[in-house]
């Protein structure tokens, strides 16, 4: 009898992105035989993403320098990424999953007998011609997934499929990827941060770290032996919580209030926003929860000041005013920007400098603050984020959770009393997790109001003191 | 932004509904008749076809005066710097302002130019909000055998547009929210605005070079040829759309030269 | 095993064509803005003046070729960049496709006059120059013919400034715009990204 040949299968595997100077991924030694399910974890780093795209053949030769080798079986691989907007091509749902077997010349005739079948395998429920813009997260990325399979691939790559989802969202994705394995043979290679729900589609978990493999074998096994380790680094395991950080005294007093809050973005019918109550208080982290859509983000900039509500009002309390009589959303920006700090989701989108420490000195300097004031400003929340090492550092060239420490540090610069955070935990590993959790529960002590736009339900039982909750057209 | 939204619909008006290359080509042999002449006749007349067609293509006259709209503010510029520069002041003098003297021949050059550019804009605009992107890629692959990589890459990016103009909306925001604002200063305001066109640069080459690699993940990248999900067909329809437009534009500038007002772009 | 690039092959990679279209893309939607934060005050300045501006939207063109540095990239985003603008509602219809393309193929011109071999500052500003002078050239022909607007007045100085304008604007801006953007890390996949120290 033959020996069975490995589906995938990498010896001594490295590579480093043109541009880089460490190696992306260095010393992997891994086989993967047909019909596995498996998981692959490490800390944020590790190079997981990069090893995804060296199986599905896009580590092109000049973008980089690669060690070792890697093999694949033939038969086709389908690899989907974690972000939909830039993973799906076309403007309509059908088309788009029509793209993959177009490219491969596939018949006229054969194409969408294929793409309904891809379709019905995922569950998609919308008719072919749906736009893709008008799909939830969620339902984008089971779209993404059914282009993936129609051209039947034999090796399936999933790099966090649902990092970029709420809840709702990532439970489709899920049920999705469980119907497709459930009635066919295809190998499954998953990278997944919420390693608790994933564990159901898997039977073998592969840690990826410094030097390679770390550890193989069965979820059990691994976990029982490597768990607290893994924890440590960062890898979100499955039975080790993080403590909540509540506050130790009461609620200081009020901040800032915003009554019958209604919102429309003009030219729209909708209304994003339809009368909603928050309240703000000082040494107290809030938290906003609900569904996509229910307007979180949108009561975020209202109370940030940085929208104008269509009805009602946001009012600072004449403590917070300190000074000005209008409406937050009529103060000049660096007038706000003392007052009431906002953090993006995105942090890319606050960056206007092209150094660290340019961005900390832009909101002392803007405020007022004179030169000395601002140097020491800067010294101490480089120490107090560890960014000290990236202070000359390109804003952008930043991983995710150096960027997030950045943007949250650029709003402290200017010591506002209140900190409205959307999204703050936002594919965050589970170090710079509580890193966060950490920074954001001593600024609540320290007095700030600390508001959090978040789905992240870990996040609200870690941190949160009190939680507001947006359902649809009004909140409770 | 809305209007890349309406883009999606298809129509079934008999004019809309035909080849998007069709469209094209007529669009174009159109605005070149009309650019070919200065004289106002032309002008007016071209306008009159289009506003005819515009039933033709489904689309209400008030959707249609509100996307011309901003084409006043560009007459309007065109007519101020007719005051200050013009070549000629020919003919009776209606008023003066300041040292600039307004002549009949003044006016007649005002309104050739200012309904040239209506004449213009008119028939892009009749065809942009009948036409589908997808179905436009469509039609220049199989039609006029444009290459297809960049014909899908072109409407891959195209996707990306309300995108990026909400990132645009989201970047202005957090400019404030960093207190940094411009106030009644220009400078500063044009300092911001380079600011955040940088910044959705850097998001919208992040996110280009992703989407290409997804699209290399789906094989997008072979040089086997590719194959069509959908067909594009250029039928006796459409052709007659083309013929038809030509024999308008050469119909137009025939009356022109006919009355004698035909005037040259090109003496 | 990092090697300073000096020949690309010619064919585009989908990454080129791909970012090539989103740059253009990008600044249909940066003309947009422009257009909705300026045009009534900008408007009302009479031409030439207004042409001290004009640079802006000569920047696809210098910007796509310093990027992807292949024959045909300036042209490919400029034309994109008008598509854009025009489906998102531009004041002088289909014409900004015919400019777009006389635009793109100036600018084209002086990265072809230096084989696509050379990107330097020098070369940038001549490609702002040209890309200004078609568009100039263009609009004077168009639409500011000579038997209507004065030649000496007001047509040479509104050429003189849209070629300074763009020389400046496109062509400085654009080479200052590469270099910062290759900066920030998103050229790693292009030659202009490489020539940055390793991060």
């Amino acid at each position: 009898m033959a020996a069975r040949v490995a589906h995938v299968e990498l010896r001594g595997f490295g590579w480093r992105h043109a541009g880089r100077a460490a190696w992306a991924v260095r010393g992997v030694d891994l086989r993967i035989e047909r019909g596995e399910r498996v998981l692959l974890l490490g800390p944020s780093g590790a190079g997981k993403s990069t090893l995804l795209a060296a199986l599905a053949g896009l580590l092109a030769e000049d973008s980089g320098e690669q060690e070792g080798t890697v093999t694949a079986v033939p038969g086709g691989v389908g690899i989907v990424f974690q972000d939909p907007e830039t993973q799906l091509v076309m403007a309509r749902a059908g088309d788009d999953v029509a793209f993959g077997l177009e490219n491969r010349g596939v018949p006229f005739e054969e194409i969408w007998p294929t793409v309904d079948a891809a379709l019905a395998a995922v569950g998609f429920t919308y008719p072919r011609d749906h736009p893709t813009s008008a799909l939830s997260g969620g339902e984008q990325q089971r779209l993404a997934l059914a282009g993936a399979l129609a051209t039947r691939p034999s090796l399936l790559l999933l790099d966090e499929p649902t990092a970029n989802l709420d809840p709702h969202g990532a439970a489709l994705v899920r049920s999705a990827i469980g119907r497709v394995l459930a009635d066919r043979d295809t190998t499954l290679v998953l990278v997944e941060h919420r390693v608790a729900e994933a564990l159901g589609l898997v039977d073998r978990v592969v840690v990826l770290g410094d030097g390679g493999v770390v550890a193989d074998g069965a979820p059990d096994a691994v976990f029982a032996e490597h768990g607290a380790a893994l924890a440590e680094q960062g890898v979100w395991v499955p039975g080790h919580p993080v403590t909540p950080r509540r506050a130790g005294s009461p609620a200081g007093p009020e901040l800032l209030r915003g009554e019958g809050l209604w919102f429309r973005h003009p030219g729209i019918d909708r209304f994003a926003l339809t009368d909603v109550d928050c309240l703000v208080r000082a040494a107290e982290a809030l938290a906003v929860v609900g569904p996509n859509g229910s307007g979180k983000s949108t009561l975020a900039l209202l109370l940030g000041g940085l929208l104008v509500p269509t009805r009602g009002a946001v009012m600072p309390t004449v403590d917070l005013a300190a000074g000005l009589t209008r409406p937050p959303h009529r103060w000049r920006a660096a007038a706000l920007a003392s007052r009431i700090g906002s953090v993006f989701q995105d942090p890319e989108h606050q960056f206007v400098s092209t150094r660290v420490v340019d961005e900390l000195a832009l909101g002392p300097r803007r405020v007022g603050r004179t030169a000395g004031e601002t140097a020491s400003i800067v010294d101490d929340l480089l120490a107090r984020l560890r960014l000290s090492h990236l202070a000359h550092a390109n804003p952008y060239t930043l991983s995710g959770g150096e960027q997030r420490r950045l943007s949250v540090a650029t709003a402290l610069a200017t010591a506002p009393r209140v900190l409205i955070l959307d999204e703050p935990t936002f594919g965050q590993d589970r170090r710079t997790w509580i890193e966060l959790v950490d920074l954001l529960a001593k600024l609540r002590d320290d007095g700030c109001g600390v508001v959090a736009v978040t789905h992240d339900s870990d996040f609200v039982q870690a941190l949160a003191d009190r939680t507001l909750w947006m359902i649809g057209a009004s909140n409770e | 932004m809305s209007s890349v939204a309406t883009l999606m619909r298809r129509s079934d008006a008999p004019l809309a509904r035909r080849n998007p290359v069709a469209k094209l080509a007529a669009g174009l042999v159109f605005t070149f008749a009309v650019l070919a002449t200065l004289d106002p006749l032309t002008p007016a007349l071209a306008i009159v076809i289009v506003l005819a067609a515009v039933p033709l293509f489904g689309v209400g006259y008030r959707e249609l005066a509100r996307r011309a709209a901003p084409v006043l503010l560009g007459a309007t510029g065109v007519i101020v710097s007719l005051l200050f520069f013009a070549a000629e002041r020919t003919g009776a003098v209606l008023f003066t302002l300041g040292p600039f003297a307004v002549t009949t021949g003044m006016v007649y050059t005002a309104l050739g130019l200012s309904l040239r550019l209506f004449a213009v804009a008119l028939p892009a605009i009749l065809i942009f909000t009948t036409t589908d992107p997808t179905d436009l890629a469509d039609a220049l692959i199989q039609n006029v055998k444009a290459p297809p990589r960049f014909a899908i890459g072109a409407l891959a990016a195209l996707r990306l547009v309300p995108l990026l103009g909400a990132q645009w909306r989201l970047l202005t925001l957090a400019r404030r929210a960093r207190g940094v604002d411009a106030g009644a200063n220009p400078i500063a305001a044009l300092r911001n605005f380079a600011s955040a066109t940088f910044a959705l640069l850097v998001g919208a080459i992040r996110r280009g070079t992703r989407l290409a690699m997804a699209m290399d993940a789906r094989g997008f990248d072979s040089s086997e040829p590719r194959t069509s999900a959908r067909r594009q067909r250029f039928g006796p329809a459409d052709l007659a759309l083309v013929v038809a437009s030509i024999a308008l534009s050469a119909a137009l500038l025939a009356t022109t030269v006919a009355l004698g007002t035909f005037d040259p772009l090109l003496a | 095993m990092a090697t300073a690039e000096t020949q690309t092959s010619g064919r585009w990679r989908t990454v080129d064509i791909v970012v090539a279209s989103v740059v253009g893309v990008a600044f249909g939607v940066v003309f947009w803005a422009w257009t909705l934060l300026w045009s009534g005050p900008a408007d009302a300045i009479p031409l030439p003046g207004r042409a001290f501006m004009y640079g802006m939207w000569l920047v696809p063109a210098v910007l796509g070729g310093l990027i992807i540095r292949k024959p045909g990239a300036a042209t490919y985003t400029e034309t994109v960049a008008a598509v854009v603008a025009i489906a998102l509602g531009s004041v002088w219809g289909w014409s900004i496709f015919f400019q777009g393309v006389i635009e793109g193929l100036g600018a084209e011109l002086a990265f072809a006059i230096f084989a696509y071999r050379r990107f330097s500052v020098g070369v940038a500003l001549l490609a702002g120059t040209l890309a200004g002078l078609a568009a100039a050239i263009f609009d004077i022909v168009a639409w500011y013919p000579a038997s209507a607007y004065d030649t000496a007045t007001m047509r040479l100085p509104y050429v003189a400034i849209t070629a300074v304008s763009s020389a400046v604007i496109a062509g400085l801006g654009g080479y200052a715009l590469t270099r910062a953007l290759a900066q920030t890390g998103v050229l790693d996949r292009f030659p202009s990204g490489r020539e940055r120290v390793p991060v």
